[in-house]
């Protein structure tokens, strides 16, 4: 937390949990008796709920994207840099929701929660969660807040996923869809590196096929190399060339396998640090969601006509060095929706910082969102003059 | 409203698909939408451009026409539009097929480098003429293929095309009689409408 709360920063915030008694069917077959959701909310809802924003969260996120939680904290949310007074998603004029998902570990029901039907943790029984079950449990939060139809909704990488299945599923319930970062679906490449990081976790001792909580251990030499693996691809080989290049930790090599360079130490960090903040069984069904996310497969690979029913005007964002989801992949995305005739703008954004790119501040990236965004405004005030 | 954009809006039918090349900050396309309820894109490369057209909720593409409209398959649009960007392009002779094969009709507007101006900037000056209309020096500019009315007639010609109408612009002005009868020489605005 800065010494002084900056006036575009949406300030202090808190949490707040929503519980579901209705079952929730979900895509693998299986059902959820009832769950709940976590979340937080910036910005005035307004008298006719037109101005609602729903932000998705990507792999590891969670509901806290913007401001912070405590005085004392270090961080703001983690899209604190386009969310806020005066910001791309301006909370002057917007009410912003951002959910954590289900089967996450930041509260929301999720394999740490108790399983009614055993009175103990989900663990690995909690059931694969995909992209479709949690734009329908999102659905349902919304409709707890009253909301009809979203002004906008919007995300990065799976969040971005998220975006696309909600104007796939509910094409009445968003005026704008904000794609950044994403893919259609993940290539060959992107799920081998799901798998290796699913296998470092399940290999790992101290995983017990998932029940590591009932034997009192955590895999966190997993977790902290599935991370680094996750790493690695969020980055762009110029950026981690310019931040840390050949760097050493130690005055001169020392012909061993401790930390030398000052990438490793950078990873392990990073690793260590993730391997105690996250459970290792929402990382493996988060991955799996991301690996089955592939809204074309019920068009015959055709991801023109599995748009073609979608309402609202997309604006798909990619940025240069991003080789994770590429840009030829939003530009998959932004000419399938060219050729199903609907409405689609496409930005390619230059930024050296590969995936994370969408996490950061960037001139052009914020002209962009903002200029979308505030013709999202206005669309909204026209339609309700 | 810029001449050529005039004459444009006169060509382009009720609720067209329309593509427009090189579509800048979107004002044509923002114009057409609402006189003439067409829907479709702009391709441009600008980032402000890009930026302007989705401020004004025109669809915008961010695409390098020197690469080509492999991207958008045949007869996917009704009319495709490129004004003031086929002088800049590496091949115009193969975006003018591109153009008539993603549509039926296309509408080209590019400055006439036979107007009469700017023959008599280079007769007298004996340099490359610069002028409101090729406003850069001979060393930065991006107009690297600098055509007249008659060379893109021949073209046309040449590749098999038919132009079905063609129009002068002059500047800001309405055409002036002259340029009707000899567009070659008064027309600073050479606007041709293709079908293949």
């Amino acid at each position: 937390m800065p010494d002084t709360m900056p006036s575009t920063s949406v300030g202090l915030v808190t949490p707040r949990t929503e519980t579901f008694e209705t079952p929730l069917a979900l895509a693998c077959g299986k059902e959820l008796p009832g769950f709940e959701l976590v979340y937080e909310t910036y910005g005035e809802l307004n008298a006719d709920a037109s101005n609602a924003v729903l932000v998705c969260h990507a792999l590891s996120g969670h509901h806290h994207a913007a401001g912070y939680h405590d005085l004392e904290d270090r961080k703001p949310g983690w899209w604190d840099a386009y969310i806020g007074p005066g910001k791309s998603i301006d909370t002057r004029r917007f009410f912003v929701v951002c959910v954590n998902n289900l089967g996450g570990c930041h509260g929301s029901t999720g394999p740490q929660s108790i399983n009614p039907a055993t009175g103990q943790n989900w663990g690995p029984a909690f059931p694969l969660v995909t992209v479709e079950d949690w734009v329908h449990s999102q659905a349902m939060l919304a409709d707890r807040l009253g909301i009809e139809r979203f002004a906008a909704i919007v995300g990065g990488s799976l969040g971005g996923m998220q975006v696309l299945q909600w104007a796939i599923t509910y094409p009445d319930r968003l005026a704008n869809a904000a794609v950044i970062a994403a893919t259609p679906k993940l290539s060959a490449q992107n799920i081998a590196f799901n798998e290796v990081a699913r296998q470092a976790i399940r290999s790992d001792p101290d995983f017990h096929d998932g029940w590591y909580e009932q034997h009192g251990t955590l895999p966190k030499r997993g977790l902290k190399l599935a991370r680094m693996i996750g790493h690695i691809t969020y980055l762009s080989e110029h950026s981690m060339g310019t931040r840390f290049g050949r760097d050493l930790r130690t005055d001169s090599l020392n012909y061993g396998y401790d930390v030398e360079f000052e990438v490793e130490s950078y990873l392990r960090y990073q690793g260590d640090a993730f391997s105690t903040r996250f459970d290792a069984n929402t990382y493996l069904l988060m991955t799996k969601a991301l690996d089955y996310f592939d809204p074309a497969s019920l068009h015959q690979g055709d991801l023109s006509k599995a748009l073609a029913h979608t309402r609202c005007p997309f604006l798909i964002v990619s940025f240069t060095t991003d080789w994770r989801f590429a840009p030829a992949r939003s530009r998959e995305l932004a000419n399938a929706l060219m050729r199903a005739k609907r409405p689609v703008s496409y930005a390619n954004i230059d930024s050296p910082f590969g995936h994370d790119a969408f996490l950061l501040p960037n001139d052009r990236y914020e002209a962009v969102f903002t200029a979308f965004m505030t013709r999202a405004y206005h669309d909204m005030t026209r339609r309700a003059a | 409203m810029r001449a050529d954009f005039a004459q444009i809006m006169r060509w382009v039918p009720e609720q067209a698909h329309v593509l427009d090349l090189g579509c800048g900050d979107g004002m044509l396309l923002d114009t057409l939408s609402r006189d003439k309820h067409i829907t479709g894109y702009g391709l441009e490369i600008d980032p402000e451009g890009i930026t302007a057209c989705l401020a004004r909720g025109v669809d915008v593409m961010e695409q390098d026409l020197d690469g080509g409209l492999d991207n958008i398959g045949d007869d996917a649009f009704d009319v495709v539009i490129m004004t003031q960007a086929l002088q800049v392009l590496r091949r115009p002779d193969l975006m003018l097929d591109e153009m008539l094969r993603v549509a039926r009709e296309c509408i080209i507007a590019f400055p006439n480098f036979a107007y009469w101006r700017h023959r008599l900037y280079l007769g007298l000056n004996g340099r490359m003429p610069v002028s409101r209309a090729l406003p850069h020096e001979w060393y930065d500019t991006p107009n690297i293929h600098l055509s007249t009315f008659k060379d893109f007639r021949r073209l046309c010609d040449q590749q098999g095309h038919r132009i079905i109408d063609q129009a002068v612009g002059n500047g800001h002005h309405q055409t002036h009689w002259s340029a009707e009868r000899w567009p070659n020489l008064f027309g600073q605005t050479a606007i041709f409408r293709i079908q293949r």
